[in-house]
């Protein structure tokens, strides 16, 4: 999946990412098989872009956020972030990489220490950035707070006194204060009502144009990701399935795991009716197959090559990738 | 789907007038302040709103769950094939419950007792309802299964809810709510913690099997994708109020609420690519702290000042469709996107009091 634009260059590339779980088994804990969270994942974010990984629970989308931003060590893979391959990066190496890429939680109440206040918490950020002087540093937590959308006298108040989504946004202030230049979006907004969400997406939108921030955005929630992100990454049981802009993903859906995860939102426009290409099975249950697709006992499709073959990415677009060849021979 | 959709007329569940108040720290909570609806025979009714909105505490207090104390039932009636469940007593409503009305949670695996097998939960379900042998009670509850499409259901009913996967506890929930074959069904956002496709297979099962037993669901969600895929009828819940009410269409084609039209405008999707989402500013009051007047004003962009002060009325737009704010219903600027019938007369008048759900 290489970027066609050349110019415009990706600040995150991830090439062949692999992460197995050992499975332990009986008294001994003999390891008795893997789980493969993540399997040769590959994908690029450009410079101040946002590129939406969905999926099913259980696909493998947090792990490769973790993955990402080091909290996970991968086993296979390279992890180039602004032309350095962090993946192999020892903790002192990577201090200075920290800082750039940052993450805002899916609960926002879990990631806040409840015993800091707001200041505190945000705080800690600038301090490591090397703002000396407290007066400095209490300037530039107005700021911060401001660029969240909050008002600068909140500092003194712990994170039980707010709402769901003051929270995300003190997440959002805290997640900007060491200057990141990618934020992990690990499902932002799910936590929060209808009328909250909108607005933290218009507050990360906004923050992207003004900081020309880059935004790995993780979400199981389609309408969300079609809406925020220009390109979509389809994670099925640890492979991404289908690669392409958010247009292309929407419009023109190739893999039929996609199809099916689309015809799957209810789209509450009355004029349109509700057709769901139901698979069966869950995420998960493919984990038996050594061999073939992983998506071969759900699919609509499938055939006996399926069983057998291991999938390859073929192109079917303008960076347009899918992992399915009956899909891209159908084009 | 939207066309196999039909009204039916007798009601079989008619809330009135509802008042729930919580008790806590010296504060009284409004969490429902005076709401009625009523959910006909063969019907889906779907009560939408946002977190702390009252709409579970509506849907506990059918079935007289709410705890007491802190919890009250204050005031109104609900009044179920001629009974006003809140005058009944314990035990005539242990045979309302699961019988006649049955519940289906929002987490199945809290709802699910974990050291019990599905089997006996779902018997359990059934033999305290009915006089039944236990070899008929296997085969019903096999049949149960069956029915809410569990793969070899005589297996399952020896597993613990844990090894289950989340859409299967989720139907083996459904199937004990089925057990009594009951009158109405209430879902409280009986999809939320699945998986969009998971979602998509619980909503057809559950669409199904309405139109098979021909029942009624009252459905509570947050979700206005789901609550349009499956509703007949739909009330808006707002900071314990009914704000708007009608059938799918009126609700989607033309709210006449600030706030469902502020949450419509607000959801995410690809054709909104690259404008702004609207958003409502400010966020759901603290049910202790309601706002006086209409409850919504300090985030309505239409509130004037009399919005301040006065509780606002439900005003009808046309057959069954009704919503909770004077101020666009007297404003002509309203008239434009077609209207109400009666929309082209002086406001005065127009401007009834909402009695009764319908």
């Amino acid at each position: 999946m290489e970027s066609k634009n050349k110019n415009n260059h990706p600040i995150l590339r991830v090439k062949g990412l692999k992460k197995y779980f050992p499975i332990h088994r009986g008294f001994l804990q003999k390891i008795d098989g893997w789980v493969k969270a993540v399997d040769s994942v590959s994908f690029d974010i450009e410079q101040g872009k946002t590129m939406g990984l969905v999926g099913e629970s259980g696909c493998g989308k947090t792990t490769v956020a973790r993955l990402i931003l080091k909290l996970l060590e991968s086993d296979a893979g390279k992890i180039i972030f602004q032309g350095h391959d962090i993946s192999r990066f020892s903790e002192k190496e990577m201090k200075p990489y920290r800082k750039k890429i940052q993450i805002i939680f899916q609960d926002p109440f879990g990631s806040l220490n409840p015993r800091m206040t707001i200041g505190q918490s945000i705080e800690e950020g600038i301090r490591i950035l090397g703002h000396k002087h407290e007066s400095t540093r209490k300037q530039r937590l107005g700021e911060l707070l401001k660029m969240a959308g909050m008002s600068p006298e909140i500092e003194d108040r712990y994170p039980h006194e707010f709402s769901g989504g003051q929270r995300q946004r003190i997440g959002i202030a805290r997640a900007l204060s060491v200057e990141p230049s990618l934020i992990v979006c690990d499902e932002p907004v799910s936590a929060l009502d209808v009328s909250i969400q909108a607005q933290i997406i218009n507050l990360l939108k906004d923050l992207q144009d003004q900081l020309g921030l880059s935004y790995l955005f993780i979400s199981h929630d389609l309408n969300v990701v079609g809406y925020i992100c220009d390109t979509i990454s389809v994670m099925y049981n640890g492979h991404i399935v289908e690669f392409a802009p958010s247009e292309d993903i929407f419009n023109h859906p190739h893999h039929p795991y996609t199809i099916s995860l689309l015809s799957a939102i209810p789209d509450p426009d009355p004029d349109k009716t509700w057709h769901v290409k139901l698979s069966n099975g869950r995420v998960g249950d493919s984990d038996v197959f050594s061999e073939g697709c992983k998506y071969q006992d759900r699919c609509s499709i499938v055939e006996t090559a399926c069983r057998k073959d291991t999938m390859v990415f073929e192109k079917v677009g303008e960076n347009h990738f899918v992992r399915c060849w009956k899909a891209a021979k159908n084009t | 789907m939207i066309d196999e959709r039909t009204t039916h007329d007798k009601p079989l569940l008619c809330v009135e007038n509802l008042k729930v108040y919580f008790q806590s720290n010296g504060e009284r909570a409004h969490a429902v302040d005076g709401i009625s609806f009523e959910v006909r025979e063969k019907e889906t009714v779907c009560i939408v709103g946002e977190s702390g909105c009252g709409k579970t505490v509506s849907a506990l207090s059918i079935l007289g769950l709410i705890p007491t104390p802190p919890g009250e039932i204050v005031d109104g009636q609900i009044i179920f094939s001629g009974q006003n469940l809140i005058k009944l007593d314990e035990k005539s409503m242990q045979k309302i419950r699961g019988n006649h009305i049955s519940m289906v949670f929002q987490e199945p695996l809290t709802s699910l007792n974990p050291v019990l097998t599905i089997g006996d939960q779902i018997g359990e379900a059934v033999y305290t309802h009915k006089q039944i042998e236990p070899e008929a009670l296997f085969q019903y509850c096999v049949q149960l299964l069956n029915d809410v499409g569990i793969p070899s259901p005589k297996q399952r009913l020896s597993d613990y809810p844990h090894q289950l996967s989340g859409g299967q506890r989720q139907r083996v929930m459904i199937a004990m709510a089925l057990a009594c074959d009951p009158d109405l069904i209430i879902a409280d956002e009986p999809t939320t913690a699945l998986d969009v496709t998971v979602q998509a297979q619980i909503l057809a099962l559950l669409r199904s099997i309405q139109k098979k037993r021909s029942m009624s669901v009252l459905y509570i969600s947050h979700d206005l994708g789901v609550v349009s895929a499956i509703a007949n009828r739909i009330y808006v819940m707002y900071a314990g109020i009914m704000v708007e009410q009608g059938n799918t269409d009126q609700i989607f084609r033309s709210a006449r609420h600030p706030y469902t039209q502020g949450l419509l405008a607000s959801l995410p999707s690809l054709s909104k690519r690259g404008k702004r989402l609207h958003s409502i500013p400010g966020s759901v009051p603290n049910p202790a702290y309601k706002p006086t007047g209409c409850p919504f004003h300090p985030r309505c962009s239409h509130a004037i000042l009399s919005c301040r002060e006065e509780f606002p009325e439900m005003c009808d737009y046309s057959e069954g469709h009704q919503a909770r704010c004077p101020i666009l219903f007297k404003s002509k600027g309203y008239k434009e996107s077609s209207p109400p019938q009666r929309a082209g007369k002086d406001s005065k008048g127009q401007v009834i009091r909402h009695k009764t759900g319908g």
